[in-house]
């Protein structure tokens, strides 16, 4: 497995982890019927820092990430985020949603809509953003991530890679706090890989809080200040990525990472 | 590439080609006769069998439509013209009948001193769906759609302004109660709207309408349900029918998917019902067992009552279009407008809704189709339909008894009109929305 490679240009100045706490997670279960696809999981998450949850498939390293938006509601235990509890309660749920803003391996742009128009939609319906600002807002992102001259076409009309970056654009329109990337390349052609990641890198360097679900190891390396390795249901082991990389501790991390670089 | 000198000799290209045309078009008409028509033995065989039975059939008929009368007061006149013509045993139409009776067929018995009122309705009516239909159409315009069933009631019945009037204050008021309700939950405001709405136009049109028209008496002649007939009534229960069943349908399916289990309940309940039982007998409940159940001395007017029953009844089959269409989204619309932070109604209206109707355009269109030709039904319960009420009219004057094809083919020749321009409207309103450019 060919790696790309991002150290040498990658600015840390603000890449700071601060002692607030933005996610507090503390002995969450979920259920899927009888199936016990959480296990007593507990993770706290200090602004600026950026997490990558890695682990083999159905470890529920995605399931993880979607309980802290409710997408996926958690049966037991607590989850607080930016200082807010997630309870039925809609408000609080429409509160951190509006603060974390979340990317899915399938981009899931709105496709009746034009780029501009995905990207202005929430800030003006759920922000109550005036529209000239929402569209002058929309165009400093998509300027952000380099597709300016997309803004009246249609997702259909644009590349995976573009797709994805709309998407990213679109999360950060609503000037999130938190953001939750699941598995943000895997259905990406090879090529259009590194354009997300650099996306995604060039946000890390703003210091925005990331929690990231990828296979992507270079990464992980590059950017995270702590990886964590999940494996049925549970948090198996945690580290910053040098010695996650070079040092891990239990078998079953072993044994996913001669895996997944060994070839 | 031949694997001999893929395993040898190493490959490079110098030059990279050009695109070419593709190569010109090979089929002239004789050729598209052979690709299409005669191409194998059982194709020949087809096509040839294809011209016979449309053969038969033209030679069949053509002298029946060629030795078509117009000029005739009866059926006796027109059979003695064309015996006349033709010599004896000859058949011919005896489009006499449409000459002399078209006007029954399009208005039934309305007051011929009043045709314009009508004629005004249906003009107006493409005024009012203008707007939302095409794009084109100046967007200003779409105040009036809101607007004009009120008038077209006003118009087609006449009488009172005052009743339209309230009735659509009804509506005005039960958005302010909705609006003001729906601050302690959306579902509380609808039913609270609702409720203030029905109870307004139960109790407070009438008496408020009499003492308003007793101050300033605005109005034209009314006419009563029972003149309505021929395509006047078709056409009117269809519009309405369309218009009131999209909207309760939309309902209807967002109730089914509905986590809560009441709402949930009664759209399944109500959807099975209605699409479980035959229309005739929801029309015979219409007009039969309705005045047992309402209050007595309620004058609860028939073609309302036909078209509240014709929209429910279209509005479950709807209902069950759009649960295909919002089947048919992907979850991740779902998921991406909850992670945006909006709410149920917001994610539905603009981003969920969207699409499924465009998804389902073509059921719903096929539905609106049937239900319009459905109307139809309505001469079941003594409404004088365009197919059966006003031919069997007809045909009991002397003149015309015996009298059968000649409006069968015109009333089915105006609904394949009619119904033929909703189709192609559909297509084009697909086309138009087409956004997947894959």
């Amino acid at each position: 497995m060919t790696e790309p490679h991002f150290d040498a240009q990658i600015d840390r100045s603000h890449m700071t982890v601060s002692d607030e706490v933005a996610i507090q997670i503390e002995n969450m279960n979920k259920w899927y019927g009888q199936f016990h696809v959480l296990r007593d999981i507990d993770l706290t998450v200090q602004r600026g820092e950026r997490i990558v949850i890695a682990g083999p498939s159905g470890s529920g390293k995605s399931t993880l990430i979607r309980c802290i938006n409710r997408l996926e509601e958690h049966q037991a235990g607590k989850i607080v985020v930016d200082g807010i509890e997630l309870t039925n309660d809609l408000k609080n749920i429409d509160k951190i949603r509006r603060e974390v803003g979340m990317v899915f391996q399938h981009f899931n742009l709105f496709p009746h809509l034009t780029i501009l128009e995905n990207l202005t939609l929430a800030p003006i319906w759920v922000r109550k953003t005036p529209k000239k600002e929402a569209i002058e807002t929309a165009m400093h992102f998509l300027e952000k991530v380099k597709i300016p001259d997309q803004a009246q076409k249609y997702p259909g009309q644009l590349s995976g890679g573009q797709q994805q970056r709309v998407a990213i654009a679109r999360s950060l329109c609503m000037k999130p706090r938190i953001m939750l990337f699941d598995e943000p390349t895997s259905a990406l052609d090879p090529e259009m890989i590194k354009e997300v990641l650099d996306t995604m890198i060039e946000l890390a360097e703003e210091g925005m809080t990331m929690l990231c679900v990828t296979h992507e190891m270079g990464f992980a390396q590059a950017v995270a200040n702590r990886v964590i390795f999940m494996a049925d249901g549970q948090i198996v082991e945690q580290n910053n990525p040098h010695d996650f990389f070079n040092n891990p501790q239990s078998e079953r991390t072993k044994q996913f990472l001669s895996q997944i670089l060994g070839h | 590439m031949s694997d001999t000198h893929a395993q040898t000799v190493a490959y490079v290209r110098d030059t990279m080609l050009d695109p070419k045309p593709a190569p010109a078009n090979q089929s002239g008409a004789i050729q598209w006769l052979r690709e299409n028509l005669f191409s194998g033995w059982l194709n020949t065989l087809l096509t040839v069998l294809g011209i016979l039975a449309i053969y038969g059939f033209v030679s069949h008929f053509y002298g029946w439509f060629l030795h078509g009368v117009w000029n005739a007061n009866s059926l006796a006149e027109c059979r003695q013209i064309i015996t006349d013509q033709y010599g004896q045993g000859a058949t011919g139409a005896c489009w006499g009948v449409i000459r002399d009776r078209w006007h029954q067929f399009i208005f039934g018995f309305y007051p011929p001193e009043l045709y314009w009122r009508p004629i005004l309705t249906f003009l107006l009516l493409f005024v009012a769906v203008g707007p939302v239909l095409f794009q084109w159409v100046p967007k200003k315009l779409i105040w009036f759609t809101p607007a004009y069933p009120f008038l077209a009631v006003w118009l087609l019945w006449g009488g009172s302004v005052w009743g339209p009037v309230l009735v659509a204050l009804g509506f005005v008021l039960a958005y302010v109660v909705f609006n003001f309700v729906s601050r302690f939950g959306t579902i509380g405001g609808f039913a609270a709207g609702a409720i203030f709405a029905i109870l307004f136009w139960l109790f407070g049109v009438s008496p408020l309408a009499e003492m308003l028209h007793a101050a300033i008496p605005l109005g034209i002649e009314p006419v009563e349900s029972a003149k309505f007939g021929g395509f006047l009534l078709a056409i009117t229960l269809g519009a309405g029918g369309i218009a009131m069943s999209l909207p309760l349908g939309v309902i209807l399916a967002l109730g089914r998917q509905s986590d809560m289990f009441l709402i949930r309940t009664f759209s399944v309940i109500f959807i099975e019902f209605i699409r479980g039982v035959p229309l005739i007998t929801l029309l015979f409940v219409a007009s039969l067992l309705l005045n047992y159940f309402l209050p007595p001395g309620t004058n609860f007017d028939i073609i309302l009552r036909v078209m509240i029953l014709v929209t429910m009844f279209a509005a479950a089959y709807i209902a069950e279009v759009i649960r295909g269409g919002l089947a048919a989204l992907p979850r991740g619309q779902y998921e991406a407008a909850d992670a945006l932070g909006l709410d149920y109604w917001k994610a539905q209206r603009l981003i969920i809704l969207p699409q499924a109707l465009k998804i389902s355009i073509p059921g719903i269109v096929s539905t609106f189709i049937g239900m319009f030709k459905d109307t139809t039904l309505v001469a079941f319960v003594g409404l004088f339909d365009p197919l059966k009420g006003i031919p069997d009219f007809i045909r009991a004057d002397f003149a015309w008894k015996g009298i059968y094809w000649e409006p069968f083919i015109f009333v089915g020749a105006i609904f394949f009109i009619l119904n033929f321009a909703m189709s192609r409207y559909s297509m084009y309103l697909e086309n138009r929305l087409k956004r997947d450019h894959r």
